[in-house]
């Protein structure tokens, strides 16, 4: 964790210099070395969330959502170079959620990072709202491609970051594919395209929860060896524990090291992190938590 | 006797001239001669992007182009761009209202001998459904040329369907080109033809063969069919009182069902269409399956003959 603090500061003084630069992360909390605790704290704020606006809205993914909120919280309150007052800067950082179900735990770290209201959240999948069911890019500040139908987000992370190339910006792109979403045939497209024109500013980041609607991704159709498979196709390929802060920053420091490859994270994950008696249990990947269970739930994740 | 070009060759011609705008770029799907975009591609090396056999990645990495300020001209066979890439269409294109240019070319059964597989016959009917998508099929080269600049300067998705086979260059190069606007290329007031793309030329051979025959028919070009231009199909039907539509598409969901709704919805009118019936094309010389599928002006003339008959009733 030292040497990824110290990196962390390293970036933090130069991104201070540059323009639209924001981090939730206050300079006397860098200082106190507290990051690994902040983002633990602010994962917990979006899992609460993410509970909460499901059962709210009473339906849902939370599942994919909790296992996807470390990997967010350690993009969106940490690595990436955005500003939520300038939501269209052009040097952005940008972050894709192509597992497009998972938009509680995005809608719920932009509403935190001050994209929008948090109020907001409340109106998930609600008629009218700016937060449908699945991401509309047009519909609110800060979500950068409307995905949800699944294999798409990494064919438009790779046309994001062939523009970049072109206007010789130095963004990075991030996108978040599901294990399950690797069943569909554009994943593989896309993977043969990001690495035959050497996109090393795709950051792709899988979240492996090992699950999908119908059972084990395994026996639905299996998909591995996954890092193998990634690394055929010209990729540099990370294996980490999805949940552990100090994993993931390292592996999203270590893609911007990776020249003329593009990097994926393969990120160990469990359905539903955070909540001991939904953990690892299929049948909360589409299904949200009753106002009844709710209370229970937060108590479990230590946010009620 | 008219220059004879094919509409992708205009395609060609006319991304070359707009590559002066550096917000261009082209993608390809492995049909970069046959689409014409390879012209782009030795002009601006840097900013064409192949992207192999497959159209999925071809329509959604435009899609993160267009949404970094590119406008993204992707092109392949009219049928492979609009049918095996069509989520991708309806989600990035549609949904996200991104101003990708979708070109198909091979659309129809002037694409001849590599038979039905690739011979698009029911792509305008898969993107008129598509929400905000702009659908436009240039019936020459000059208006093709016309309809690739002014797609520069279109917000949202647009689809261009293009040919293989040549056709007689019928607009002068001074033509005032404007999407959504159908063009009356001849006056007439017994009955109107409505045409779009190859057809266009057939449909004014058949109204000077009906001039012989004392039958003063209308001639209309409808280049965007989607949004299509419901006051001047509804005059038409108004001052003739019989529709008779030509394409090279299925009589479902084309051209012919853009115009039969219009009338339906606006002024009840008998409509006759020219074009597939509800099946596959096959291999042959295009002219031989424009005489087999009915593709000629005496096959237009009967429809008109049919159509006059109706109204009389």
């Amino acid at each position: 964790m030292v040497k990824t603090i110290k990196t962390t500061q390293r970036w933090f003084l130069s991104a201070q210099k540059s323009k639209g630069f924001l981090t939730q992360l206050k300079r006397w909390d860098l200082m106190e070395n507290k990051i690994e605790e902040l983002l633990k704290n602010k994962a917990k704020q979006i899992r609460k969330d993410i509970l909460e606006m499901t059962t709210e809205a009473g339906s849902g993914h939370p599942g994919g959502s909790l296992s996807a909120t470390d990997i967010m919280v350690a993009l969106y309150f940490h690595k990436m170079r955005h500003n939520p007052k300038k939501p269209d800067w052009p040097d952005r950082d940008r972050f894709v959620l192509s597992k497009g179900h998972a938009c509680p735990a995005l809608y719920a770290c932009l509403a935190r990072a001050g994209y929008f209201q948090i109020s907001n959240l409340k109106t998930l999948r609600k008629l009218g709202s700016c937060l449908q069911g699945h991401p509309e890019m047009h519909r609110c500040n800060g979500i950068e491609a409307s995905t949800g139908p699944l294999g798409q987000g990494l064919s438009f992370a790779n046309g994001i970051a062939l523009a970049g190339k072109l206007d010789k910006k130095n963004y990075k792109v991030y996108v978040m594919i599901g294990d399950g979403e690797c069943q569909e045939g554009n994943i593989w497209e896309a993977a043969m395209a990001a690495a035959h024109y050497k996109l090393d500013n795709v950051c792709a980041i899988l979240d492996h929860n090992r699950l999908q609607i119908d059972g084990f991704v395994e026996d639905v159709m299996n998909i591995e060896p996954i890092a193998e498979k990634f690394r055929a196709f010209g990729w540099n390929a990370i294996e980490i524990n999805g949940h552990d802060f100090e994993q993931i920053i390292s592996a999203l420091n270590e893609s911007d090291a990776v020249k003329t490859k593009p990097t994926i994270i393969i990120a160990n994950t469990i359905k539903c992190k955070g909540i001991c008696s939904m953990e690892g249990k299929v049948e909360w990947h589409g299904k949200a938590l009753s106002k009844e269970e709710l209370p229970k739930a937060l108590k479990e994740l230590g946010a009620d | 006797m008219a220059e004879m070009i094919a509409t992708r060759d205009g395609y060609g011609k006319a991304l070359v001239e707009i590559g002066k705008d550096k917000r261009i770029v082209a993608l390809d799907a492995d049909l970069a001669e046959s689409t014409r975009s390879l012209w782009f591609k030795e002009k601006y090396p840097e900013r064409f992007f192949e992207i192999g056999i497959a159209e999925q990645n071809l329509i959604a990495t435009a899609a993160g182009l267009a949404a970094s300020g590119k406008i993204p001209f992707a092109s392949s066979f009219a049928i492979f761009i609009t049918g095996r890439a069509y989520d991708q269409i309806r989600l990035m294109a549609g949904i996200s209202h991104l101003p990708i240019r979708i070109v198909g070319s091979h659309a129809g059964l002037l694409t001849g001998e590599d038979g039905a597989s690739h011979q698009a016959l029911e792509d305008l009917s898969l993107m008129r459904g598509i929400p905000g998508m702009t659908v436009i099929q240039p019936c020459d080269a000059i208006e093709t040329e016309k309809a690739v600049k002014a797609l520069v300067k279109l917000k949202g998705p647009a689809y261009l369907r293009l040919s293989r086979g040549k056709v007689p260059v019928i607009n002068k190069k001074n033509y005032d080109f404007k999407i959504g606007k159908g063009v009356a290329l001849k006056q007439g007031k017994d009955a109107a033809i409505i045409a779009s793309g190859a057809l266009v030329h057939l449909a004014l051979e058949a109204a000077n063969e009906l001039k012989k025959q004392k039958i003063d028919a209308r001639v209309i070009n409808i280049h965007t069919i989607k949004p299509i231009d419901r006051d001047l199909i509804i005059k038409a039907a108004k001052e003739t009182k019989a529709i008779v539509t030509a394409e090279d598409h299925s009589i479902y969901g084309g051209l012919g069902t853009a115009v039969e709704e219009v009338l339906s919805e606006n002024l009840p009118t008998p409509v006759e269409k020219v074009g597939v019936n509800d099946r596959f094309g096959e291999s042959g010389k295009p002219e031989e399956l424009y005489k087999k599928y009915g593709f000629t002006a005496e096959n237009i003339i009967k429809h008109v003959k049919i159509a006059i008959r109706r109204k009389a009733k």
